[in-house]
């Protein structure tokens, strides 16, 4: 333990941390970004991953999805924090283990080579339903959804075989079945 | 074709229509066409600062002493950065101010043009929310809105940026709707169930203590009302967070003084042996709970508060209630109230017991200290004051520091809103500007800054406000040359190392009232001292006094070092084995 002289207390208890996936909806207004996204630098919590665009245009909402991490008391925190702001309608979170959330995200990969290491990686990425998007003689992009692990698998992967650049979304989440969150 | 109004226009209009009487403010470039219109209002009263952190706090000062929320009114750039520390310090104790602040003109915005800068970046983590009006046709929602967000839920500060071609651009007026809930954000969650849960742990508890904080207070004077009633009916012994001062009468026997680091020696254990522990308004700040593993470790605990982002912050409770503290002491009090006419008629026999312990932990006299014939003792100071003026309806304000805890110790409040200190935030230089505030609300009553001699330098020049406004405020420093809790903490934790914590020059507080334009005192004598605060008090008109009070004075009780209520350092009169080390330093 440090031994500070500083005038506040040092934190004892280690929690677990444990990854949950926020939905928050919001105004579609300038700043909203940054009022959830300084909240969470500003309270200390981390963002692993945020995707946001606007997915009802006529009553100006947008949705953002943040995978972040945190203990149980950190992720109430977060929930009750995100909901005080005035632009938020409403806060979701879910585990990242919950079965009964699907969680996709979507990278893009440019590979360059020989055609066979083309094939190749196409042939790798054949669970994660691979788009050629672009193709060349000695390049093509290539398209999969997929969850975030995969993704952090494929692009190691395909490292050897010629990709050069990534680019990837933050994670979007939607329950199973015919509900929605309220 | 409708009645069109200009963008200075529609702020006054809003003003007037949110019944505002008085505002705050410092004038500048982008701000001129709002000061250009003010001639056209006479309803509104505009008070000149001398720097914009004044206004803030002053603003604070008003709005604390009256309910209502205050508002400020500062130009671009400096202007804007310089009321940021007023802003945060009521972010952080929930007093509700509206900023309106001046911004280049929009076609400016973003070129680094003369006095810009990015107002709602820099104010946006010390506001409940902030708005860039881009759009005069949401000019006047926008300020409406404001003055909702502000005083609804936990109050706190907002700041509406308005660029200076839209003060000049042209729309129509909309007035305020009737109360709408915003996004759905309603505040009085809490079911009879809850409340039937709470009767229950109140009927079961042989130990139990009420814990209130400043959401008293900011639900108004309806909920001291309730909150005496509550401690009548329940016979519980009851202690208060800096904040929460005045809620319940300071002289009542059941009031066991302030809680926390500061607090009294009774309070304190009672919170740590307690078997409920009741929180109505307050957040666990952790100058209140020390050591949090070991923080009042037998109790079920009860918190009531209006923010349901305050539950389970800090510290997990066993039931909490959302809800505005006054509806919710009140459905409280009623349900006592019915089920007591059924049978038993409370549980205050189930407490002697409890109340024999506490008696046992009073007769300590934690506030005790050693008195003194030749220097002034900053604790007897503030006791004198409170004697002489305690038959006045005597508002106080304070700065930061040692004054500040003795004040809080040795003054006692009997009413609500007549305690307005810095707590979350602890900005020194608050007390001076928020008197200045608190007179403007108030002008009739007596309001006393007990201030320390470093804090009030870096305030001082609102005295010149209060000459201005002739604000017959009573700055009364306890002046000792240290910046007092610093160098106690130095004294105790940095081996007497006292770096930087003495002020090798001083101005003559005599003369500076001379300079002012106001009157000086000086007490250095505790014989006479009686006799100069009179002079003080019977004086119309601001006065500085500059009482000199013994340089080495610490402030207890304290709980120090890594340890929890229970284990306090008393004063000198209670020398123990009591040493602060180790690890227990980070605690202080």
């Amino acid at each position: 333990m440090p031994k500070s002289k500083s005038a506040y207390s040092i934190s004892t208890r280690k929690q677990k941390s444990d990854t949950y996936i926020f939905v928050v909806w919001v105004d579609n207004e300038a700043g909203v970004l940054a009022r959830v996204v300084g909240l969470f630098s500003g309270r200390g919590y981390n963002i692993e991953s945020l995707a946001v665009a606007e997915i009802d245009a006529v009553k100006n909402i947008s949705r953002i999805t943040i995978v972040t991490t945190g203990t149980p008391q950190v992720i109430e925190q977060i929930r009750l924090q995100l909901t005080k702001l005035v632009p938020v309608h409403k806060v979701a979170e879910f585990k990242r283990e919950d079965k009964n959330v699907i969680f996709k995200e979507m990278a893009l990969f440019k590979v360059v080579g020989k055609r066979i290491k083309i094939e190749k990686c196409l042939n790798a990425c054949k669970k994660f339903n691979p788009v050629i998007l672009d193709e060349t003689k000695s390049s093509a992009v290539i398209q999969i959804t997929a969850l975030r692990r995969d993704v952090d698998i494929m692009s190691k992967k395909l490292k050897p075989l010629g990709l050069i650049s990534t680019s990837r979304t933050g994670a979007v989440a939607m329950t199973r079945g015919a509900k929605i969150f309220n | 074709m409708p009645n069109l109004f200009t963008g200075a226009e529609i702020v006054f209009k809003c003003l007037e229509d949110q019944k505002v009487e008085h505002i705050f403010g410092y004038p500048g470039g982008a701000v001129l066409p709002i000061y250009d219109e003010l001639k056209n209002h006479s309803s509104i009263k505009h008070i000149l600062v001398r720097h914009e952190q004044g206004a803030g706090h002053a603003a604070e000062g008003y709005a604390r002493s009256s309910g209502k929320p205050g508002v400020v009114l500062v130009t671009s750039g400096p202007g804007a950065t310089n009321v940021v520390t007023a802003l945060t310090d009521a972010y952080m104790d929930s007093v509700p101010l509206v900023c309106i602040s001046g911004q280049v003109p929009t076609h400016l915005i973003g070129t680094d043009a003369f006095q810009e800068c990015d107002t709602t970046g820099i104010t946006r983590p010390c506001t409940k929310h902030n708005w860039l009006v881009k759009d005069i046709n949401n000019l006047s929602n926008i300020i409406h809105e404001a003055f909702r967000v502000a005083t609804t839920g936990r109050p706190g500060p907002v700041l509406i940026d308005i660029p200076k071609d839209i003060q000049f651009a042209k729309a129509k007026y909309t007035k305020p709707k009737t109360q709408k809930k915003l996004n759905g954000k309603s505040h009085n969650k809490f079911s009879q169930n809850e409340i039937d849960e709470l009767i229950k742990l109140i009927r079961k508890s042989n130990k139990p203590i009420i814990y209130s904080g400043g959401g008293v207070i900011n639900s108004g004077p309806k909920a001291s009302e309730a909150l005496r009633e509550l401690a009548n009916l329940t016979g519980f012994p009851i202690t208060s967070t800096l904040q929460g001062l005045g809620a319940f009468p300071g002289d009542d026997n059941q009031f066991l003084g302030m809680l926390g680091m500061h607090g009294t020696y009774e309070a304190n254990n009672a919170m740590h042996d307690c078997d409920l522990l009741i929180n109505i308004g307050a957040r666990f700040d952790d100058r209140i709970t020390g050591k949090i593993d070991e923080f009042s470790p037998n109790s079920k605990k009860v918190h009531i508060d209006i923010d349901p982002s305050s539950i389970n912050k800090i510290i997990k409770v066993d039931l909490a209630i959302v809800g505005d503290v006054s509806s919710v002491i009140n459905k409280i009090n009623k349900t006592i109230l019915k089920s007591k006419n059924g049978n038993s008629k409370s549980n205050k026999s189930n407490i002697a017991k409890w109340w024999e312990q506490i008696e046992k932990w009073r007769k300590k006299d934690s506030l005790n200290f050693i008195n003194s014939n030749e220097t002034i003792k900053p604790q007897f100071a503030v006791q004198r004051l409170y004697e002489l003026t305690k038959n006045k309806d005597t508002y106080v304000t304070t700065e930061v520091g040692q004054h500040q805890m003795w004040a809080a110790q040795h003054y006692k409040f009997n009413k609500p809103n007549r305690w307005m200190t810095s707590g979350g935030l602890g900005t020194m230089g608050y007390g001076l500007p928020a008197a200045v505030g608190v007179q403007i609300a108030h002008p009739e009553k007596l309001v006393i800054d007990i201030a320390g001699e470093a804090s009030v330098l870096m305030t001082m020049q609102e005295m010149s406000t209060a000459i201005q406004y002739n604000l017959p405020i009573k700055i009364f420093i306890l002046n000792n040359q240290y910046m007092g809790m610093v160098r106690q903490w130095q004294e105790l934790l940095h081996e007497k190392n006292y770096s930087e914590s003495y002020s090798e020059a001083l101005p003559d507080f005599m003369k500076m009232a001379e300079a002012y334009g106001c009157k000086g005192i000086k007490a250095e004598n505790p014989l006479s001292l009686d006799e100069k605060i009179q002079e003080m008090v019977d004086y119309d008109g601001p006065v500085i006094f500059d009482c000199h009070v013994d340089p080495n004075e610490n402030c207890f009780p304290m709980i120090p070092s890594g340890k929890p209520h229970n284990q306090m350092i008393l004063g000198p009169n209670d020398q123990q084995e009591n040493k602060i080390k180790g690890k227990g330093k980070a605690l202080v």
